[in-house]
């Protein structure tokens, strides 16, 4: 196995002989270079439109009538409920949130396992963060080595001067990205005001103050730090990698051995790496592809855009590095015909299967949701009362939860007591609860003594509305006397 | 302290200068995060001793320049409830009983302020929910001692019942068998008597001109029972201190008393306003 070291590594290692044993890994600062190509522009896409989705999407407006917000969605967490276009969710609903988590979940395996590692290249916030700041890094401080250069300098009035810029244009950045993240919880257009005047909430302030903490730390500072050392994901991503998986693939066997080349010189008897270390240049965690597949490559292909560039330059055939899965390198290698990319294989069908069952599960309990929910809670001290006239009453608080947007008139029916007489608090003989939220009403039952239940009986409440329709049923008992 | 210190090959670190049979300790220098960490400790203990109560003396304490006090913190915890609270609370005290029933939004709070009101004062004698006890009546059932509607409750709630307050309400039943003003027979005629009025019993002349003679005049005829005197109504089902016979035996030859405090005397008006509706919203209230 030739496991190539790294020159300074080796460096490092006699420096660490020599002074004593330290604790961990000094980290090795990263300075990716400006690269242009194909996959950089696929990234940029993607950066645009997942920011432009983060930053817009609070802003869309959508009329739900006078009581309700106006905003597209929004978290309401003061009010308890989660507004999405026409869809309202109540607490006790939650699972909806679960669900899609889970549907994310699977989702992004079966991406995976097609496509390699594209939620960390492309799509993960870290990811997309990072890309930013480093930009900004990079429009401020220069390119690589501008930037190498100037962090080695001595601390001078232009040193400071960008590194303030930079620092500054980051801090407002996380801002803003704080800022936008609390607009999915309050209405945007007057918290926006608000923030500026001093008027927010205490809550909306710590929330911004710390998501601007942690977005200026993660993409300022920590950075690759975060791929490499603290996300879950890298960890078992190999587990959904097969033979069939699309992957940034150096040719081993095509660019070993590795060399120098001169214009005019002869390409036999060496491979087609001409060790410009572009790749390692631009790549975003600072690996050496080369190396082969490791847990910091996070799969955006900025080497393969890099390595193209060079190959042009040298006038070899492009796809030195480039996307190809283990099944197809095999093949190349051995200079066999390729075989078709299976798409379809046992691991993304059940992927796909499992993606199919949760949605469909959601879909039918989002279809099956009623509208009006009842909930029946029986006073069980005192159990039951006896009148003057000797007829037993129990009594019960009955909540009906009206999650349309309309008012709603409603009558109690039981069943299971038939000479039961129904009646409540304050005599309302008409039940009225108002839109998106929870009426609650004490009722009580009455039974002539006589034909009172000894001990507990099974009864079932229902709420009917003005049509006669039954709307929603809760099972509870009536106890008389006795055991 | 030995005059050189040695100093490790291995690690480069000094050993402590001691040797135990030959082992010797390295005298490994603190973290220096920890150091730093040990002094922040410290400073912070300095700070906070200035500024917080801290320092005990024989009689009292050094107060701290912020002034802070846990008495004073919790004043101003209940002072801030207490104006929360005034928006409804204020309606309350503002309204009449009949007022604060027709607005749903104020009748909810007093039901529910009224109940917190009551299992904290009232269900030690009347029950969690108001179901009684032998002795102490049960409010939610529709028999009342002293009056059902809004009004009466809110007077009994106020004033008591046989309390030193002087509009409390009072009545006094004669121990007829105690201070012997009936004799043995008397007393048991006019126990199955008043059996007899809930149809339990048998009944008698004897026991009839007894009960006209003695009883009617608080309990009314048939024992229809008067709410300005507190007499029961002793036709119905519901009986304070037992129903069977030996409980109106003991009843009539002993008497009862119950006693209940003037709540005007130890809660604000609009608690009592609150507790009246909520009794009276236990479903007995008439």
């Amino acid at each position: 196995m030739d496991v190539l070291v790294h020159d300074d590594d080796e460096i490092r290692s006699v420096r660490q002989r020599k002074s004593g044993l330290p604790l961990y890994v000094t980290r090795l600062k990263v300075y990716p270079r400006a690269v242009r190509g194909r996959w950089r522009t696929v990234k940029w896409a993607a950066l645009a439109c997942m920011l432009a989705i983060y930053y817009l999407v609070p802003w869309l407006r959508w009329n739900r009538g006078p009581g309700a917000p106006s905003q597209a969605i929004l978290l309401d967490l003061d009010g308890r409920r989660g507004w999405i276009f026409d869809i309202v969710i109540w607490p006790q609903e939650v699972y909806f949130v679960t669900g899609f988590l889970i549907l994310g979940a699977v989702g992004l395996f079966l991406a995976t396992s097609l496509f390699g590692r594209v939620w960390c290249g492309f799509a993960c916030p870290q990811t997309v963060w990072t890309d930013l700041f480093m930009l900004v890094e990079r429009l401020i401080e220069g390119d690589r080595n501008e930037r190498m250069r100037l962090d080695k300098a001595r601390m001078s009035a232009t040193k400071l001067m960008r590194k303030s810029a930079k620092h500054a244009a980051w801090l407002i950045m996380a801002a803003a990205t704080g800022g936008a993240w609390v607009f999915y919880y309050v209405d945007a257009p007057s918290s926006f005001v608000k923030i500026f005047r001093g008027e927010a909430s205490l809550e909306v302030y710590s929330c911004i103050g710390l998501l601007t903490a942690t977005t200026y730390v993660l993409a300022g500072w920590a950075r690759e730090q975060v791929c490499t050392y603290m996300c879950p994901w890298p960890r078992f991503q190999a587990a959904m990698f097969d033979e069939q998986t699309l992957i940034v693939t150096y040719q081993k066997w095509r660019g070993e051995l590795r060399g120098k080349h001169k214009a005019g010189d002869s390409w036999e008897g060496r491979g087609d790496c001409v060790d410009c270390r572009l790749c390692v240049a631009v790549c975003p965690t600072g690996i050496d592809i080369r190396d082969g597949q490791q847990i910091e490559c996070i799969g955006c292909g900025l080497c393969v855009d890099a390595c193209t560039h060079t190959m042009d330059k040298v006038g070899r055939p492009h796809g030195l590095i480039r996307w190809d899965t283990l099944a197809r390198q095999e093949a190349r290698e051995a200079r066999a015909p390729l075989p078709a990319w299976r798409a379809a294989r046992p691991r993304t069908l059940l992927y796909g299967l499992l993606v199919s069952i949760v949605a469909a599960v959601m879909l039918i309990a989002f279809a099956l949701r009623s509208d009006t929910e009842l909930t029946v809670q029986r006073d069980r001290s005192p159990n039951f009362v006896r009148l003057s006239n000797g007829d037993i009453r129990n009594s019960y608080v009955v909540k009906i939860l009206n999650k349309s947007q309309d008012a709603r008139r409603f009558r109690f029916v039981t069943r299971g007591l038939p000479e039961a007489i129904l009646g409540t608090v304050g005599d309302d003989t008409e039940i009225t609860v108002h839109p998106n939220a929870v009426g609650m009403f004490r009722v009580f039952l009455t039974v002539p003594g006589a034909s009172a239940p000894i001990g507990s009986t099974p009864i079932t409440w229902s709420v009917e509305d003005d049509l006669g329709r039954e709307r929603a049923t809760h099972v509870s008992i009536f106890v008389g006397p006795g055991r | 302290m030995p005059t050189k210190t040695e100093k490790d090959t291995l690690s480069g670190t000094d050993t402590t200068g001691h040797e135990w049979d030959g082992i010797k300790e390295l005298n490994t220098p603190l973290p220096t995060w920890w150091v730093y960490t040990f002094w922040a400790t410290i400073l912070f203990a300095i700070v906070y001793c200035v500024l917080y109560p801290a320092v005990p003396s024989l009689s009292g304490h050094t107060d701290g320049i912020l002034g802070y006090s846990n008495r004073a913190a919790l004043a101003w915890e209940l002072d801030a409830q207490a104006k929360e609270r005034s928006k409804f609370v204020g309606r309350i005290q503002a309204a009449s009983l009949a007022d604060i029933r027709k607005d749903p939004e104020l009748f909810n709070f007093s039901v529910t302020g009224g109940r917190s009101a009551f299992q904290t004062n009232c269900m030690q004698c009347h029950g969690a929910g108001g179901a009684g006890n032998p002795g102490f009546p049960n409010l939610a059932d529709d028999d009342w001692l002293w009056g059902g509607t809004i009004d009466q409750i809110h007077q009994t709630i106020t004033y008591g019942v046989r309390n030193a307050n002087e509009k409390s309400r009072q009545s006094l039943m004669p121990r007829f068998g105690a201070d012997g003003i009936l004799t043995a027979a008397q007393l048991s005629a006019v126990t199955d008597y008043v059996l007899s009025l809930s149809r339990r019993g048998a009944h008698t002349v004897e026991g009839a001109k007894v009960f006209r003679e003695n009883c009617v005049a608080c309990h009314q005829a048939g024992g229809t029972g008067n709410q300005e005197l507190g007499a029961p109504n002793l036709a119905d089902g519901i009986w304070l201190y037992g129903g069977d016979r030996n409980s109106i035996y003991r009843s009539v030859f002993a008497a009862h008393a119950g006693s209940m405090p003037a709540w005007g005397e130890r809660l604000d008006a609009a608690t009592i306003k609150m507790l009246t509706i909520y009794v009276h919203s236990l479903g007995g209230g008439k």
